[in-house]
């Protein structure tokens, strides 16, 4: 396979770097890989993804099987690395939706070229997300007793309990999303409708399409719909992960129970989410030859975001370390040194490096620019964010009130299991997602090609 | 005859201009059909406002009140539990609830008043019909042009569109 849109070296203009990008060529470029067989990388990639979907599969099975003793959690330490890839996952599913209705809302055009796929980051993430509190349940079967329904036991949810916000907000949050990323879908099933030449093909994108034809009513009335779903859709995010930062805020515990939770837990969800973003649009730049789309300066940008959301991720790190001490309470004092020099300590600084030393880097526009550099400290804030993730929970469970009940946390084949084998279902869905659905919003890179005038 | 032209540009600019000379020409424009959203055609075709807006608001703040009213009963007279010395009416907190809940409400309500604004879904369309309609979808700029169902002013019509760079002028049979 071959790139439609050949890229220019320099780029000739700021978000397309092409010297030409008529609407047809925009077009192809994005449904060439949907209408072209998939190439060895794309069914090389399926088959090393699909044994990490079957390991997930098995993991939960035997998980419901044996019970949540399988992993390293002990009556000390009673939640684990299924809360901490909860807040991690869905800190990363957050962010699709927030980046692309803040840049929407802040008419950051640019923002056309990664929307699609950074939206689609969020139904998987928060899919997976969803799992994870579940799975934690000691008594899975009954997770419907969260929903409110009319049932014989005359039992009701206990609107006070964390877990119960949890479940509205994730579900009325994945449904938003689900709503918010088809509504600008159906514009490009409609093109795809109109260019397949399978009869399934028309079948399906046209039931999607819902037989639009671009009428300048239906862009008005879509534009309307989008716009006012963006501006809800911030604030929405923005509770979802608040509701999170809660279940841990909302407790007695020392180094829980700090009112900095939700905004630092929002940050660092947009911080992980922009990450993983990066990664994302590298891999599909690479395997979707969307070089001329993805530009240079896409990446340069998202670097400038990364590098703020990092210096906002290392002020709330030294107030919560300040407020520890300022506070004066011994076991909050305690929490603090037990952080740096306890049991966890050498992942604690590995936390520091990944997410606030290491980003320090992109002040230079050498590494900015640097796509294996940007690469790396992609990576490796992800791996950052989910080492605080999992601190979080183990410092304070493992240091708390009463020393008599000091105890630490072991990893588990199963604790593995549940860490790595999530990645491979996410990549196989990604996978799944670039042959169905066309990763980058071409309306909107008519758009913008019209905008920067290489239309 | 139904008077109803259907002209086909190859940019935006060639459509807005024949926008300008159909109405000097005192025919009447009906709708675009665009690959992307061309900015001034709202204004140019005078197209309304929808009530989507308001139709999310209403279905937000309605779904957010039942919300908190199911929390409030079930927490105060149906299933009151003394939770650490909590009042059964926790209001604080139950706003959590009904503000994702509203949210999502509201989305769908969103959705909804966008289809039936739209007249979607409608899979079948008289103009899918027309030779080269489906790049309307990919490159090409329609204008649906309305005259007075009689010959001379059609001719009039197809003259203008044509003047102002239509590639193909097509007459729309049915409404």
């Amino acid at each position: 396979m071959t790139a439609v849109l050949e890229q220019n070296v320099p780029p000739p203009h700021r978000w397309i770097a092409a010297s030409r990008a008529s609407d047809v060529e925009t077009t192809q470029a994005v449904t060439e890989p949907l209408f072209a067989p998939a190439g060895r990388a794309w069914w090389l990639a399926l088959l090393a993804s699909l044994p990490f979907v079957l390991w997930f599969f098995g993991s939960i099975g035997w998980l419901f099987y044996r019970g949540i003793g399988i992993w390293g959690i002990n009556s000390t330490i009673v939640w684990g690395v299924a809360i901490a890839n909860y807040v991690w996952w869905i800190g990363i599913g957050n962010a699709g939706t927030l980046i692309s209705a803040m840049l929407l809302l802040t008419r950051q055009k640019w923002r056309s070229s990664i929307n699609r796929f950074a939206e689609a980051m969020t139904l998987f993430a928060v899919a997976i997300a969803g799992l994870m509190p579940i799975v934690h349940l000691g008594r899975p079967i009954y997770a419907y007793w969260l929903a409110p329904y009319p049932n014989t036991m005359a039992l009701w949810p206990q609107w006070r309990s964390a877990l119960v916000w949890d479940f509205w907000a994730i579900i009325s949050y994945l449904l938003f999303s689900i709503l918010f990323w088809y509504v600008s879908l159906i514009p490009d099933l409609a093109t795809m409708r109109d260019r397949t030449s399978s009869r399934a093909g028309q079948l399906l994108y046209g039931a999607f399409a819902l037989g639009w034809r671009g009428s300048a009513t239906h862009w008005y009335r879509l534009q309307t719909l989008h716009a006012t779903m963006a501006a809800l859709g911030v604030p929405l995010v923005c509770s979802v992960h608040s509701i999170v930062g809660l279940d841990f805020a909302a407790s007695l515990m020392p180094g829980w129970q700090e009112s900095i939770f939700p905004p630092y837990f929002v940050v660092g969800a947009m911080y992980s989410g922009f990450a993983m973003v990066i990664v994302l649009a590298l891999a599909f730049r690479w395997g979707l030859e969307l070089q001329a789309i993805i530009t240079r300066r896409h990446f340069e940008v998202m670097a400038r975001i990364l590098l703020m959301a990092s210096i906002v991720m290392g002020y709330s790190y030294a107030t919560e370390w300040f407020m520890g001490w300022y506070g004066g309470r011994h076991s909050d004092r305690s929490l603090v040194a037990f952080e740096f020099a306890g049991t966890y300590a050498p992942l604690f600084w590995a936390l520091l490096f990944c997410n606030v030393v290491l980003p320090q880097t992109l002040w230079f526009p050498a590494v900015r620019g640097s796509l294996p550099a940007l690469l790396a400290i992609a990576v490796a804030i992800n791996i950052g964010m989910w080492l605080e993730r999992i601190l979080i929970v183990w410092n304070t469970l493992s240091h708390d009130y009463m020393p008599s009940l000091w105890r630490s946390f072991h990893f588990t084949f199963w604790d593995w299991s549940f860490l790595i084998a999530p990645l491979g279902l996410f990549a196989f869905l990604f996978l799944m997602f670039v042959r169905v659905v066309p990763s980058i919003s071409m309306f909107d890179m008519r758009e913008l090609a019209h905008r920067e005038s290489v239309a | 005859m139904t008077g109803r032209l259907l002209a086909e540009f190859r940019d935006p600019q060639a459509l807005k201009d024949a926008l300008g000379r159909i109405k000097q020409a005192r025919h009447r424009t009906l709708d675009a059909f665009t690959p992307y959203p061309v900015e001034g055609l709202v204004e140019e075709l005078a197209i309304e406002a929808s009530r989507i807006r308001p139709a999310m608001l209403a279905g937000g703040l309605l779904t957010a009140a039942l919300a908190f009213g199911l929390q409030w009963y079930s927490a105060v007279i149906d299933y009151p539990i003394n939770s650490g010395g909590r009042p059964p009416n926790s209001w604080q907190i139950f706003w959590l609830v009904p503000f994702e809940v509203g949210i999502f409400a509201a989305a769908v309500c969103g959705v909804v008043a966008l289809l039936r604004s739209c007249g979607l879904p409608s899979l079948y369309h008289p103009l899918f019909e027309i030779p080269g309609f489906e790049r309307a979808t990919q490159d090409r700029f329609f204008l649906l042009a309305d005259a007075e169902p009689n010959t001379e002013a059609v001719n009039n019509l197809r003259e203008v569109l044509e003047s102002s760079g239509a590639v193909v002028v097509t007459e729309v049979r049915e409404p």
